[in-house]
């Protein structure tokens, strides 16, 4: 049986691992590498690591944690942020990067997905969507969810699994950092158009919010979140371990 | 020595990593006399079947690899790599393997229940079919990392491990010196770095 995925997503910022909540107002909260062999040790089925870097010298110390990273966790990495270019995939994957997961750039440019899909396989692109309700309609939000795109984002996602995305990342801004569970009705909808593997993010408070979620909705393989873990207000163990006994299943 | 070879398909970087990881003197290489002379032979592979098989095909790596098993060297096939060593696969057309193992490649489509998502990502259990020495540090029931569309079929002769995916689906297989595993240890945590160590430090014959 399948096993239903929990990702700890770290977001990296000149090598160090931060979180915004809603997007803004960033702490400082650890080692990269530490943190991914801390999760990976714990039963966290994935990494995804978004490197929120801006500078040169950020990309450049970012590509070292996650080279590092790769030599001491041997779990499945995905790697987000700043991904423009098939050059940017070129380099993450040379890093160790198992998948590579595409936000604003596929907005910018949406062959991109294609282009990566056809040179590294469909199971290497993760499409990245961060969506808010604007009256009433879904709509696809650039830039780390700052700037709104206009785009109707249920149709952006299926668009992007016909071009070619393995993988689904569906982030409600207006769940997450919130804590009062994910956007089950957001996800609904996705799960609706798309065959490929649907992660949920953005709004896990408790252990509760993912069995709700993969109780809810059979159609999400994977439950996404940061500070919560990272804190330890959610431990990954007691996690899988409620899953399991809700009859979920879970690697444990 | 293990030798990966390294015949231009996928990123070789976690497999390096994890062998050596283990400890492993490891050679990513796509030199024949390199490859002939490792003790351990491990055959990757991500994407599709028939650009794989150009490749061992125009780096004579193919024969290679067929003499070496041949000979009774140690060799796993990772992935695509595992299923290169069958007769036939169906991938995008009819295309020959390198027929060191009797079955062939089908798609997962049409096989498993139509709510069963394509490819398979994720952890999934291995079912233990026989005794194998790739498994003599793991047990059965432990979780490994698939990600794939294809699977191997009519593979009774080899079969050692399968997994539920709503259908039995192979997971790994081995005749004689000839090992392969769809999913990926060197994405398996610590259960596929325990299959890489029974292939890499121990007598692998039967």
């Amino acid at each position: 049986m399948i096993t239903k995925r929990i990702i700890p997503c770290l977001d990296v910022k000149d090598g160090r691992v931060v979180k915004g909540v809603n997007f803004q107002g960033l702490s400082d909260v650890s080692s990269p590498v530490e943190l991914a062999k801390f999760y990976s040790a714990c039963g966290a089925d994935e990494l995804v690591f978004y490197d929120i870097t801006a500078s040169a010298e950020g990309r450049r110390l970012f590509s070292d944690i996650l080279t590092e990273t790769a030599k001491e966790v041997f779990i499945p990495l995905t790697v987000g942020g700043g991904i423009n270019t098939l050059d940017d995939f070129d380099r993450v994957l040379k890093c160790g990067a198992d998948k590579v997961s595409v936000n604003s750039g596929a907005i910018r440019n949406p062959e991109l997905i294609e282009a990566a899909a056809k040179r590294y396989g469909s199971q290497c692109v993760v499409l990245s969507a961060d969506v808010k309700r604007v009256d009433g309609v879904f709509r696809v939000f650039a830039r780390g969810g700052r700037e709104n795109t206009g785009m109707e984002a249920i149709e952006w996602i299926r668009s992007g699994v016909e071009r070619g995305a393995g993988e689904i990342v569906l982030n409600s801004i207006d769940t997450d950092g919130v804590k009062q569970g994910f956007d089950l009705e957001m996800l609904a909808r996705v799960c609706e158009v798309v065959q490929v593997p649907v992660i949920a993010s953005g709004g896990a408070g408790c252990i509760d919010d993912f069995i709700q979620l993969f109780q809810t909705l059979p159609g999400v393989d994977a439950g996404l979140a940061a500070s919560i873990f990272h804190f330890g207000e959610v431990k990954i163990r007691d996690l899988k371990l409620a899953m399991a006994k809700s009859g979920i299943p879970a690697r444990i | 020595m293990v030798a990966v070879i390294d015949y231009g398909v996928g990123n070789l970087f976690s497999l390096r990593c994890s062998l050596e990881k283990l400890g492993a003197d490891v050679v990513v290489t796509g030199d024949r006399a390199v490859i002939e002379s490792a003790d351990r032979v491990i055959l990757p592979g991500v994407g599709a079947f028939r650009d794989a098989r150009r490749k061992l095909r125009d780096t004579g790596l193919d024969k290679v690899v067929c003499a070496l098993a041949a000979q009774g060297k140690p060799m796993l096939g990772i992935c695509l790599g595992m299923q290169l060593l069958f007769e036939k696969s169906y991938e995008f057309g009819e295309y020959d393997g390198l027929g060191l193992l009797r079955g062939s490649v089908r798609p997962l489509q049409g096989v498993v229940p139509a709510d069963y998502k394509i490819p398979q990502i994720g952890w999934n259990a291995l079912r233990f079919r026989r005794e194998s020495s790739l498994f003599r540090h793991i047990k059965d029931g432990d979780y490994v990392y698939f990600v794939h569309s294809y699977y191997a079929a009519d593979c009774a002769d080899s079969l050692i491990a399968d997994c539920d995916y709503g259908v039995p689906v192979t997971a790994a297989v081995q005749k004689g010196n000839v090992f392969g595993c769809q999913f990926h240890p060197e994405k398996s945590g610590d259960v596929g770095l325990a299959i890489l160590r029974a292939f890499c430090f121990e007598e692998a014959a039967v």
